[in-house]
């Protein structure tokens, strides 16, 4: 279910990293618990992040969710996709509804993130 | 089985500019007993329109029955039970509006010479002064228009005086069971937020408290009784650790209506707080409002309450404008002041046993509720509750039917849903408030229609989830309606 080799947040978010380039998403447990998703909000390319605050966020029928960025990097490019098929945050999280891309400035921060194993004991403790 | 409600015809209804028609007038003006003057020429040709494109044209009867037929596609407290969890949706009692149509008060004007309005300023005073006995503080401002103005209010008060106290601090701490609104007045007045988790029993922690407070924290928002309708048993020690630190307590009133003639926040420590008087004292509520928030403060904030302030000089109200620390005003004029009127005439109508017995059945009524429920749905705190209770979907969501699913059936059984999947700690909310409004009889229905459904759930779950199904619209589309809005009607 969760990718090997994605890194994990407690606040549901994903991101896959090689060398300095990563691609952030938020993971199907986020998604199932937001529901259908109507709108995602997503930062300008070039915009500067820091890891643990506010990337955008994605609003379903239930609720709007800030994303938090799992790294700190700038975006280097947005999911144009999702401003017009926000569903496909619903059918495919860890694939083709990736949010952004980031060139990372701390790659380090990655080690401190949750591996997909632990993601899982996690969210099975939440519940 | 359905016993409240039987199926009812009503009739279908264009809208209006649908059911407009050229000359048509609901109106009939007498005969110009002046002479007539030129609108062009007195207001300039530019300034003057023969027509208004699409403006609706209707005969008196069908303006009449045009708004009937609507209303009767409305639910209403006015036809029962409203049990919309934290929204404490209590009767209007008639009386508040009798007194409110009181010429004098219906006709006064906000800029009426003061020497005219002693009435309307005794008004406002005596309801300061009931506010500040039944919270226990010793100021109120009546200007916020609803809660979120208040909880602006009040924490713009917080920064004030921290500021004059030289640090206005970055920080406001709030409870992750608490209301939305208040994360969005902490960060509108300038403050960053931190959430604070709450305990396993669903209270504040207070020895988590104790880390977490420093000189950063201006105050804590909290809500008392809590959302999951669970007293914060812990709040005294909760105000010490704040006010060794010099941080302040402000409390959310929302809750209120547990705690009127029974306990009052200025006597376990809380420094600032509002009141919704269309929650509380049973001012209208919902229909766009308009609403009342009134903020109560202990003396140390009341240098800085909003201008003007009612003052007393000899046997006259005056208003006191020369408030050199006030934060200013927060809302054109003096508030909504017919919303003020039908608090007060609920407050004294009902007088201090009065309010005190409402508070009472109110507890007793969401008491009853769990104790009569709790064996068909999960109670994920089992804390006493006060005057709602929270329970889950838990059960249920076994079965793939979620709490948004319970809510839609029960407009089958004739009443309005609870407040769905709220508060965020519990998952799968079902918060449900009676109010002292309602008597055994409706409650022991609305108990009886919350079994029917939980029953129907074990034996046919699609039921459930495909309701509504004896309403004139079955189950909207919420997603489509999200994703591809339509927000203009046009003319077909």
């Amino acid at each position: 279910m969760y990718p090997e080799n994605f890194r994990y947040t407690k606040e549901h978010e994903w991101v896959a990293a090689v060398g300095d380039a990563g691609t952030i998403g938020i993971t199907d447990h986020a998604q199932q618990e937001l529901g259908d998703i109507v709108y995602v909000d997503l930062p300008k390319a070039g915009t500067h992040i820091e890891q643990g605050k506010s990337l955008g966020s994605v609003e379903s029928v239930k609720a709007v969710s800030d994303v938090y960025s799992p790294v700190s990097g700038e975006v280097t490019e947005i999911n144009q996709t999702l401003a017009e098929k926000p569903e496909i945050l619903n059918s495919d999280p860890h694939g083709a509804a990736w949010l952004v891309k980031i060139k990372l400035s701390a790659p380090a921060e990655l080690a401190g993130l949750m591996s997909a194993a632990e993601y899982e004991a996690y969210i099975g403790a939440e519940k | 089985m359905i016993n409240k409600v039987r199926p009812h015809l009503s009739q279908n209804e264009l809208l209006v500019f649908e059911r407009s028609s050229p000359g048509k007038k609901a109106y009939q003006l007498p005969e110009l007993d002046v002479p007539a003057v030129d609108a062009a020429e007195a207001l300039g040709a530019a300034n003057v329109r023969a027509e208004i494109e699409g403006f609706p044209e209707i005969s008196e009867v069908e303006a009449i029955r045009h708004f009937t037929r609507l209303s009767t596609w409305n639910y209403a407290i006015d036809y029962g039970m409203y049990p919309l969890g934290s929204c404490t949706m209590k009767y209007n009692p008639r009386i508040n509006e009798v007194v409110a149509r009181t010429e004098a008060l219906a006709w006064a004007h906000p800029y009426q010479p003061a020497a005219l309005a002693q009435g309307s300023m005794a008004v406002m005073a005596q309801l300061e002064a009931a506010l500040a006995e039944i919270t226990g503080m010793d100021a109120v401002t009546l200007q916020p228009a609803a809660g979120a103005h208040g909880e602006l209010t009040g924490i713009l008060l917080i920064r004030a005086l921290l500021e004059k106290r030289g640090n206005p601090r970055k920080k406001i701490l709030i409870p992750d069971s608490a209301h939305g609104t208040n994360p969005a007045t902490a960060a509108i007045a300038g403050y960053a937020v931190q959430n604070i988790p709450s305990s396993a029993t669903g209270v504040l922690d207070v020895s988590a408290l104790a880390q977490i407070v420093d000189k950063d924290v201006a105050a804590l928002m909290v809500t008392n009784p809590n959302t999951l309708g669970v007293f914060e048993e812990n709040i005294i020690q909760a105000a010490e650790i704040l006010h060794k630190k010099g941080a302040m307590l402000y409390m959310d009133g929302a809750n209120m209506n547990a705690l009127v003639g029974i306990a009052r926040p200025g006597d376990f420590g809380v420094d600032v707080m509002h009141l919704n008087l269309h929650k509380t004292f049973s001012t209208p509520h919902g229909g766009g409002g308009p609403g009342a928030g009134p903020v109560a403060v202990k003396k140390v904030l009341e240098p800085f309450l909003p201008a003007p302030r009612l003052k007393r000089t000899g046997k006259k109200w005056a208003w006191d404008y020369n408030r050199k620390r006030s934060i200013g005003r927060v809302k054109a004029y003096y508030g909504n002041f017919g919303v003020l009127v039908r608090a007060l005439a609920y407050i004294l109508a009902h007088g201090g046993p009065g309010l005190r017995n409402a508070t009472v059945d109110a507890v007793l009524n969401a008491v009853y509720i769990r104790k009569r429920l709790e064996a068909y749905y999960d109670l994920p705190y089992s804390q006493a509750n006060m005057h709602e209770v929270v329970f889950s979907d838990h059960r249920q969501a076994k079965l793939g039917v979620h709490t948004g699913d319970i809510a839609k059936r029960l407009i089958d059984y004739g009443f309005h849903p609870y407040t769905v999947s709220f508060p965020l700690i519990v998952h799968g909310a079902l918060m449900i408030e009676p109010t002292e409004t309602e008597g055994k009889h409706e409650i022991d229905q609305f108990i009886e229609a919350m079994i029917s459904i939980a029953q129907e759930i074990e034996t046919d779950p699609q039921l459930v989830k495909t309701a509504p199904h004896g309403t004139r619209t079955s189950r909207v589309d919420e997603v489509t309606a999200a994703r591809k809005p339509v927000l203009r009607w046009k003319p077909a």
